[in-house]
C-alpha cells in the first residue's frame, strides 16, 4: 500500500459515492484519474486488502433479530478439525478458534449464526453441538440486544 | 421494502463492478435504470436498511489486526461506557450482548501495536478490564444475508 492507496482507503471507508461515476468522483479529490482509481481498487481486491465491494446490510433491518454467538469450549486436540466442520455449516457466518479467559470466559470455539428468532438460532446451535459431539465440555449462546456501533475500518493520519 | 429493494440487497452484498458508471452496469443486470438504483441504495442506507455501502476493507491484509474484546459493564454505567467506547476510531463495531460480559467489540487498528494500545485507553478511560480474544484461528467467513 502506497501514500496514494491510503488516500483512497480513507476516502471510500465512508462508503463509495452515490452518483453516476465515483471511481470518478473519487479521484478527483485525490488528484488522480479515474482509470487510476480502478486499477488501484482491482489490485486491493486481487490482494485481499478489499474483501468485497458492495452492501453491506443490518441484520435487524432485515428481520434478523436473534443474532447469536454461539460459543463452545472444545477440546484442544480436536478443535481444528472440528473448527472446520462446523465453519463449513451453511448457517455459520464466521467460525473462529480465540484464546480462553477463565474464570469468565471458558470458551475457545466461537460460531456465528444468524436466524430470524431464537428457536431457530437454538436449533442450529444443536446442531453445532451434536456435530462436536464427545469433544465439547460445554456451550453457550450470546445474543445481541442492541448494535452499539457499526462501521468499517477507519484509517487515521 | 418492496420486492426491488429485496432484489437489491440480495444481488449486491458482494461484486459491485468496478466501471466508469457501475450503478449503470449492477442496474442493467437487475433490469432497472441507473438513477433507480442510486436513490434506492440511497434511501435503504438512509433507512438504516444498509449499514454501508462501498467497498469492505481487510485491516489485517493492509497490514493491521483486528481484535475481538468483551468487557463486563456495570448495567447502570452502560450507556456512558458505550459512549466511551464508541467514541474510539479503533472500534469497528460494538454490540450489547445478554451476558455477564456484555458488551463486545471489534478493534480494527492499522498496525497491531495499536491494539494494546487501544485496549489500554478503554481501560483507562472507563476503569474497567478488557478482556481480548483476538483469533487464533480461522474456519470459514462468508456472509450472505437473504433479505
Amino acid at each position: 500500500m502506497d501514500a496514494i492507496d491510503r488516500r483512497l482507503v480513507r476516502a471510500l471507508q465512508a462508503g463509495l459515492p452515490l452518483e453516476p461515476q465515483p471511481y470518478s468522483a473519487v479521484g478527483e479529490s485525490l488528484g488522480i484519474s479515474a482509470g487510476d482509481v480502478m486499477v488501484r481498487l482491482e489490485a486491493m481486491l486481487e490482494r485481499g486488502a478489499i474483501r468485497r465491494i458492495g452492501a453491506v446490510p443490518n441484520h435487524y433491518a432485515l428481520g434478523y433479530r436473534a443474532n447469536g454467538m454461539t460459543v463452545w469450549d472444545v477440546d484442544d486436540a480436536r478443535i481444528d478439525a472440528l473448527g472446520r466442520s462446523v465453519g463449513g455449516l451453511d448457517f455459520v457466518s464466521h467460525c473462529y478458534r480465540r484464546p480462553r479467559r477463565p474464570p469468565l470466559w471458558p470458551y475457545n470455539l466461537f460460531a456465528m449464526v444468524h436466524g430470524r428468532s431464537r428457536a431457530e438460532v437454538e436449533e442450529m446451535a444443536g446442531r453445532i453441538a451434536a456435530l462436536l459431539g464427545s469433544a465439547v465440555r460445554g456451550g453457550d449462546v450470546l445474543y445481541s440486544t442492541r448494535i452499539l456501533k457499526k462501521t468499517g475500518l477507519r484509517l487515521m493520519d | 421494502m418492496d420486492q426491488l429493494d429485496r432484489r437489491i440487497v440480495n444481488a449486491l452484498q458482494g461484486g459491485f463492478p468496478i466501471a466508469e458508471r457501475p450503478y449503470a452496469v449492477a442496474a442493467e443486470r437487475l433490469g432497472i435504470g441507473e438513477t433507480e438504483l442510486i436513490d434506492r441504495l440511497g434511501r435503504l442506507l438512509a433507512e438504516g436498511t444498509l449499514s454501508r455501502f462501498g467497498p469492505m476493507f481487510d485491516a489485517e491484509r493492509m497490514g493491521g489486526a483486528f481484535c475481538l474484546c468483551a468487557m463486563r459493564v456495570p448495567a447502570d454505567r452502560f450507556e456512558e461506557v458505550a459512549d466511551a467506547v464508541n467514541a474510539m476510531p479503533e472500534v469497528a463495531h460494538n454490540y450489547a450482548r445478554a451476558h455477564a460480559l456484555n458488551m463486545w467489540f471489534v478493534l480494527a487498528t492499522e498496525r497491531p501495536e495499536q491494539v494494546a494500545a487501544a485496549i489500554a485507553a478503554i481501560e483507562r478511560t472507563t476503569g474497567l478490564a478488557v478482556l481480548a480474544m483476538p483469533k487464533e484461528a480461522e474456519y470459514c467467513i462468508g456472509l450472505r444475508l437473504a433479505a
